[in-house]
């Protein structure tokens, strides 16, 4: 992990309250797995840096690529941001999807808002390794949804929106019918559980979100507690990927 | 520099609970560069600490309550300890506690592994003890006797800026036989989301830190190098070269980092880098020179030191 000035060579909307931006810098080279992170200071001004999923990579070209959705002070700034602009990228953070632990004759990705953008990297290299992958998209409406033709490329993909503007109308939990044998949820802690309980028995594996002070380990402001010894674990750090058996939803 | 238990190669630390114990800064910079490091808390046994959402952002700062999260002091002494003494750096224990025996168990344990002992009777994130030692000058100065007549090394007394005179505090925890005093610990306050209604943080009230209280810790300081002769390490808000000068002129002896790690993982050694040049910029020719410094400024004019 380190930090650099990384520099802005794309960016654009691409749905409502909703960005695309490609940077380039040596932190893409370093990415290991899918679901890592970048933390990002916006500016100065702040005093805490904004997680945001590092949602496909070019490890060669030292590019990657974020998605990521207005939701306060900290993304608005950023999305003032132009290309040739540098901006403060700490990472790359946290652990990923454990690609090479997967044995998989097909993959259930289920993704809901901003919790799509980590799905999009792990189904290209599912896809890569040769497993069938099915992706579940959850959006609020049809203009909230992005990246739905992209996913397409790497297998089936069900939309679901909260009002039935694009695809099926009601939630991610909805539609998880299917022979599959692993599955990868990203998205709000409720619709965590509400998949992890609907899909209980299936080797799972969860990533999560929380406000986050260090974003390296050492702050333990990200805590979400474990089901051993232990206790608890640092979705920064030892996350924010975990196999849904080891941790505990509240 | 020599400040009691503490040989320092400068006057720069990372603060305690913004750092860890230390690992997850070492892939950033070498650690013996630093002045000295102070540890998360400890305390007896293992805790938990608070709810999540445990930190928020605030205007120039942030609010935190993590509520003494930590593995307990026997786990710290085996776990943590050695790997911060393979680097050529003093180590700070910072001690926490519910109660006077908690902190004297504390205390008694780890003070034969690190070279000083930080007492936090400061902080606001636990229901139970922490701040009622670090605002009430009886109890500061009972706690601080006992911790000092059990520990090996010499022990510096983290204040609360939660109170109406620090000094009062200050000059209780010195005639306890403090060496010397850290301060300041975070002041509580509270964010609430007009969306949900409620408190941010789960604990709802946090500890803010950050650029936003270093005047109140500047003034603080300030007023307690002029009622004490122990040393002070000053902290709250540093993030440049010029927030250390201000501290050490205001009477601290040296100085602890906190949130600012969370923005620049590197600032404490790129302050170190910065500080030889900023001295010689304002006419200083040592650290030692600048401490204290604002109280024996006698120029009338504005000075032509640039
Ligand atoms: C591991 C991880 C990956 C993420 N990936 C993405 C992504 O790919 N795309 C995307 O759009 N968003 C992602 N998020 C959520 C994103 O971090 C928040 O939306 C963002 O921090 C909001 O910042 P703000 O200043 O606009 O909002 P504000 O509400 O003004 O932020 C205030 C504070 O709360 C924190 N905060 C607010 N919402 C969240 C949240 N959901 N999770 C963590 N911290 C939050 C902010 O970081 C900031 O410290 C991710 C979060 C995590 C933890
Ligand atoms: C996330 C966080 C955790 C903290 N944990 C502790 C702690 O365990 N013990 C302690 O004495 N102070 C703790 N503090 C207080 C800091 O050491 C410091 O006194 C305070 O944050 C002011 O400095 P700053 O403005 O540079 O952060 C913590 C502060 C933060 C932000
Ligand atoms: S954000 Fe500091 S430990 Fe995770």
């Amino acid at each position: 992990m380190k930090r650099e000035w990384m520099t802005i060579i794309e960016h654009e909307p691409i749905a409502r309250n909703t960005f695309r931006l490609v940077l380039q810098g040596t932190i893409a080279n370093d990415v290991r797995e899918p679901g890592q992170f970048v933390h990002i200071q916006v500016s100065n001004d702040f005093y805490l840096r904004r997680p945001v999923s590092i949602a496909e990579v070019d490890r060669e070209e030292g590019k990657m690529t974020l998605l990521y959705k207005l939701m306060g002070k900290g993304t608005e700034e950023l999305s003032n941001k132009h290309v040739g602009d540098t901006i403060d990228v700490l990472g790359p953070a946290g652990s990923g999807f454990p690609l090479d632990e997967i044995d998989s004759n097909h993959a259930l990705l289920i993704g809901g808002g901003i919790g799509v953008p980590p799905l999009y990297q792990l189904a290209k290299q599912l896809h890569e390794k040769g497993v069938p992958v099915t992706s579940v998209l959850g959006f609020q409406s049809k203009e909230e949804a992005f990246f739905t033709k992209e996913f397409e490329e790497y297998g089936d993909v069900r939309v679901v929106t909260n009002d039935g503007t694009l695809g099926h109308r009601g939630l991610v939990t909805d539609v998880l019918e299917g022979s599959f044998d692993t599955y990868f949820a990203c998205g709000p802690t409720a619709m965590l559980r509400a998949v992890s309980e609907k899909l209980d028995g299936m080797q799972g594996y969860l990533s999560m979100e929380e406000r986050m002070g260090c974003g390296i380990g050492a702050c333990l402001a990200c805590v979400v507690p474990a089901n051993d010894e232990k206790g608890y674990r640092r979705i920064c750090c030892d996350g924010p990927v975990f196999d849904a058996k080891e941790v505990v939803l509240s | 520099m020599m400040l009691p238990g503490l040989e320092l190669k400068n006057p720069i630390m990372p603060a305690s609970g913004c750092f860890g114990f230390g690992k997850e800064f070492a892939p950033f910079y070498d650690l013996s560069e630093l002045g000295a490091v102070i540890m998360k808390a400890a305390t007896g046994e293992q805790r938990f600490g608070n709810g999540t959402p445990r930190v928020a952002e605030s205007a120039s700062g942030m609010l935190n309550a993590i509520g003494l999260q930590n593995p307990g002091v026997d786990a710290i002494i085996e776990h943590e300890i050695p790997f911060l003494r393979e680097y050529d750096v003093p180590v700070i224990a910072n001690v926490a506690g519910s109660t006077v025996e908690e902190y004297v168990e504390v205390a008694r344990k780890i003070s034969r592994f690190v070279d000083a002992l930080e007492l936090n009777i400061s902080c606001p994130n636990v229901k139970e003890g922490g701040v009622q030692f670090g605002t009430d000058p009886a109890l500061a100065k009972h706690v601080t006797e006992a911790v000092v007549q059990v520990s090996q090394v010499p022990v510096y007394v983290k204040l609360s800026p939660n109170v109406t005179d620090i000094v009062q505090l200050a000059k209780a925890v010195e005639e306890a036989g403090a060496s010397g005093l850290s301060m300041i610990n975070t002041l509580t306050g509270m964010r609430i989301d007009p969306k949900t209604r409620k408190p941010i943080i789960a604990n709802q009230v946090g500890g803010l830190s950050g650029a936003a209280i270093k005047p109140v810790a500047v003034r603080m300081v300030y007023q307690v190098y002029e009622a004490v002769d122990i040393p002070i390490i000053g902290m709250g808000g540093i993030e440049t070269v010029d927030d250390v000068i201000e501290f050490l002129l205001a009477g601290a002896s040296a100085v602890a980092i906190g949130s600012a790690n969370f923005k620049n993982p590197l600032v404490c050694k790129e302050i170190i880098e910065e500080l030889p040049q900023a001295l010689r910029s304002y006419g200083f020719t040592s650290v030692e020179d600048v401490i204290g410094g604002a109280h024996r400024e006698t120029a009338t004019t504005g000075v032509l030191r640039t």
